[in-house]
């Protein structure tokens, strides 16, 4: 039996079990950059316009530290850098398909299930490499063909989609080293983004100083350095070739020096008794919630801070582009303009923090199902305090998420524009104004944990919808009575000189209703419904 | 005195599984009851009726003299829990568990938490995600041993326990009834409930078909006899409560209703015993009776 014995089973198992979420993540991300690259066509047509573009956006640094250099004027030089986060998310896709197949596995005890077959050594770690570096190859072929079908140089489309391929595969690689070294999934996720976040950090620094030798020293770096479209320098794509192969030769030698199911750093030990930090129901659910809510937070600050730099520049962005400048006349100039950009941001991050509010409240059903609810339920807990304590971090998570995003959004903004204490007030609100819609979603998830426990996850369909109701409403020229289905039609533009805060007591008071519905029908029913 | 638990006619169904079909049990103040059935026959439906966490659809119950569903709370605070398969939060210790599972029911004994600890040989500083099965079923059993309750609702407790904390197990259950504990254990390990049990109830698909103690369960039973005699043998196979009689030379082998164990002890005399075995029914041979014979059609 050789080491790979029962690798093609195994890699027929993660495509099996893969087989919605891969294809989905792959042709989302290929398509994305054909689809700016159209936009570019069409909204800058002529070399003068996309010139001031370059000069009044694409160089500007908060664009450059979110998304990389630009190396030209060209429609495919603007396109590679437009597209330069979504490498940032082929990089996370890449990093956590390998955890999820690998580390996950172990953890969850099936992988030990797999063990007593035939399995080789290296079988379990090949697989899911190799499905992975197939996913990645096959976007960057995708990328590359959608790329070419606008227009751009072919040369010049392979080059950036190899390279976003090989930065997938990078960070595969990063995800199955990760795997080897912890006890557990979570901890190996935190390696990889420990990892992913560095490069990005280096790449940030390297791109916006004066010196980029920092961006070398990244792997989310060397994709804009292939300088796809703008000389095509296939050399650099070694680097990532490099990268793969050593992080394997550093993966592959642990996982066979390791038993099943251990890791190389050991596990922590908690407290042998806890010091009164857990004072009763109210006390777990902060636990269990703490390390979310933080995250989320960090997340939405960092990227507050960058959007909101961007936002005056964006305001500027239509100068010399008379078609831009007579639409945004209408919206009021170049402040109207950074307005308008900073609410749709906005309005985004209350989309998002209605993901987190839902993610919040079905973490309730998780407990009942995993059979955690029930030895909790069965103390001197009642049911309403389990199930608020549970309920207020997915209503005041939200906010707090809301709150940081806003206040980050307007201090750089303020920054940009020379008047933070009154930016930083405006965003504050604009951002909180989106709560009302975001806790309508969140109630509605704690109703259907009281109602229809089995379907609670429906929540995150009915969020999809408002999402594609939101983005394609407009483009479909769907009824509005459609579009007034979701909560976020509902939201004021609270940016504008004018607006009525009614819906947003209405929308508040709809999610308090179904808030409440769900206490009880939960307060009536069987536990644990599984 | 009341009993602590009074159950009667206890209907609950799930779609269309009746899982528990008339059910009726009572566990009197001070035992450690056991509650016996297979896998499927409606113990854990039972005992989540009595925790207040499923309503039922018919029937009555009465625990520690209080409704399970209406005064769910205050009398989860007089009684312990542990489930047959105790899942804990991977990020909490098992040492912070038991705390927090004790403080939620109104304190527990730090003294007898440390003993508990030591007996069962648990480490509380590892996480809830790195105990094996048995491990996490001790902690479930040190939160609920080490709380100063009147009454503690066992399912299945010891299974992935190993014989030795089996019987540090067994060790502390009669320690808690030595303190007045009332003890509901439910369990299909039946020399578990033969070294533990006051009074026994067996369950099959959802309805209780024995109760009693398991002196009283013997007594209904048939008794083995194997007896070598002298004399040919004659005149036994008449005898009413006789069963299952074999003849092999001088050798007799019979089972004998309790009944009638009196008469055929008396003939076997006549014929002159020269060695006699007799085997009481032992709690596997009752179990096993009511579960060979085919189950009545339950809906499913």
């Amino acid at each position: 039996m050789s080491a790979l014995t029962g690798t093609r089973h195994l890699a027929r198992l993660i495509l099996r079990r893969d087989r919605v979420l891969l294809p989905l993540w792959v042709l989302v991300l290929a398509v994305l950059p054909m689809s700016y690259a159209t936009s570019f066509f069409e909204l800058f047509p002529t070399a003068a316009e996309r010139a001031a573009y370059t000069e009044g956006t694409a160089r500007n640094p908060s664009i450059v530290a979110l998304l990389g250099p630009v190396y030209g004027d060209s429609v495919g030089a603007l396109t590679a850098q437009r597209s330069g986060f979504l490498l940032v998310i082929v990089a996370l896709a890449s990093l956590l398909t390998v955890i999820r197949h690998t580390r996950t596995e172990e953890e969850a005890g099936r992988r030990e299930l797999l063990g007593g077959s035939v399995l080789g050594r290296y079988a379990g770690l090949t697989a899911a490499l190799l499905v992975t570096y197939a996913a990645d190859l096959l976007l960057g072929l995708l990328t590359a063909a959608g790329l070419a079908s606008t227009g751009l140089p072919a040369a010049g489309s392979y080059a950036y989609g190899l390279a976003a391929a090989l930065t997938g595969m990078v960070f595969a690689t990063l995800g199955g080293l990760a795997a080897q070294l912890t006890e557990t999934a979570g901890g190996a996720r935190g390696i990889g983004l420990a990892g992913l976040g560095a490069a990005f950090g280096l790449r940030l620094v390297g791109d916006t100083a004066g010196d980029d030798w920092p961006s070398w020293l990244s792997p989310l770096g060397w994709a804009a350095r292939v300088r796809a479209y703008e000389g095509d320098r296939w050399l650099v794509l070694l680097l990532p070739l490099v990268a793969t192969v050593l992080l394997s030769a550093l993966a592959y030698p642990v996982s066979v020096r390791r038993d099943l199911g251990a890791g190389l750093l050991p596990p922590r030990l908690g407290p042998a008794t806890d010091d009164g930090a857990l004072s009763g129901p109210v006390g777990l659910a902060w636990r269990l919630h703490r390390g979310q809510l933080l995250w989320w937070s960090v997340g939405f600050g960092l990227l507050g801070l960058i959007l909101g730099g961007a936002a005056e520049a964006a305001g500027r962005s239509v100068e010399g582009n008379p078609r831009l400048e007579e639409i945004m006349a209408r919206i009021g100039g170049a402040s109207g303009l950074a307005d308008a950009y900073l609410g749709a941001t906005l309005s985004l991050a209350g989309l998002a923090a209605a993901g987190y509010g839902i993610q919040a409240a079905l973490r309730m059903r998780a407990e009942e199902s995993a059979g955690r609810a029930e030895p909790v339920l069965a103390t001197g807990t009642r049911r309403s305090t389990w199930l608020l304590s549970h309920v207020a971090f997915a209503l005041l998570g939200p906010v707090v998420v809301l709150a940081v995003t806003g206040l980050a959004t307007g201090l750089t903004y303020g920054f940009s524009v020379g008047d933070v204490p009154r930016q930083v007030g405006r965003m504050l609100g604009a951002g909180l104004a989106q709560a009302p819609a975001a806790w309508v979603l969140a109630g509605l998830a704690v109703l259907l944990h009281g109602l229809l426990p089995r379907f609670a996850s429906a929540a995150w369909a009915v969020l999809a919808l408002c999402v594609l109701l939101g983005q394609l409403g407009a483009v479909l020229n769907l009824n509005q009575w459609l579009l007034d289905l979701s909560p976020f039609t509902h939201t004021p533009q609270v940016l504008r000189a004018t607006w009525t805060p009614t819906p947003l007591f209405l929308l508040t008071a709809l999610a308090v209703a179904l808030t409440l519905a769900g206490l009880q029908t939960f307060r009536r029913r069987d536990v644990p419904i599984t | 005195m009341e009993n602590t638990i009074e159950v009667s006619g206890l209907v609950k169904t799930f779609g269309r599984t009746r899982a528990l079909d008339g059910l009726d049990l009572s566990v009197r103040a001070g035992e450690v009851h056991g509650f016996l059935g297979p896998n499927g026959s409606g113990k854990s439906t039972t005992i989540r009726v009595l925790l207040g966490l499923l309503r039922a659809d018919a029937g009555a119950a009465r625990l520690l003299g209080g409704d399970p569903w209406r005064d769910a709370v205050a009398l989860h605070r007089r009684l312990a829990y542990v489930p047959g398969d105790v899942t804990l939060w991977p990020n909490l210790s098992g040492g912070e568990v038991i705390d927090l599972l004790g403080r939620m029911r109104g304190g527990l004994d730090p003294r007898r938490r440390a003993e508990l600890l030591e007996s069962f040989e648990l480490d509380p500083r590892k996480k809830g995600r790195t105990y094996s099965k048995g491990n996490r079923q001790k902690v479930g059993l040190v939160a609920a041993l080490a709380s100063d309750v009147e009454l503690l609702i066992l399912d299945e407790p010891t299974s992935g326990l190993d014989p030795l904390m089996e019987e540090v197990f067994q060790h502390w259950v009669r320690r808690a009834r030595h303190d007045g504990r009332t003890v509901l254990l439910s369990s299909h390990i039946l020399a578990e409930v033969e070294a533990l049990c006051d009074r026994v109830t067996i369950i099959r698909a959802g309805r209780a078909v024995e109760s009693g103690t398991l002196g009283d369960l013997r007594h209904l039973h048939r008794t083995a006899i194997d007896a070598e005699v002298t004399a040919p043998l004659d005149g036994l196979a008449d005898l009413p409560g006789v069963h299952d009689l074999r003849v092999d030379g001088h050798r007799v082998r019979f089972d004998v209703d309790a009944a009638a164990l009196d008469a055929a002890l008396r003939r076997l005399t006549e014929l002159g015993v020269r060695s006699l075995v007799s085997t009481p029914p032992t709690l596997e041979e009752l179990f096993l009776r009511h579960y060979e014979t085919a189950p009545e059609k339950v809906a499913s």
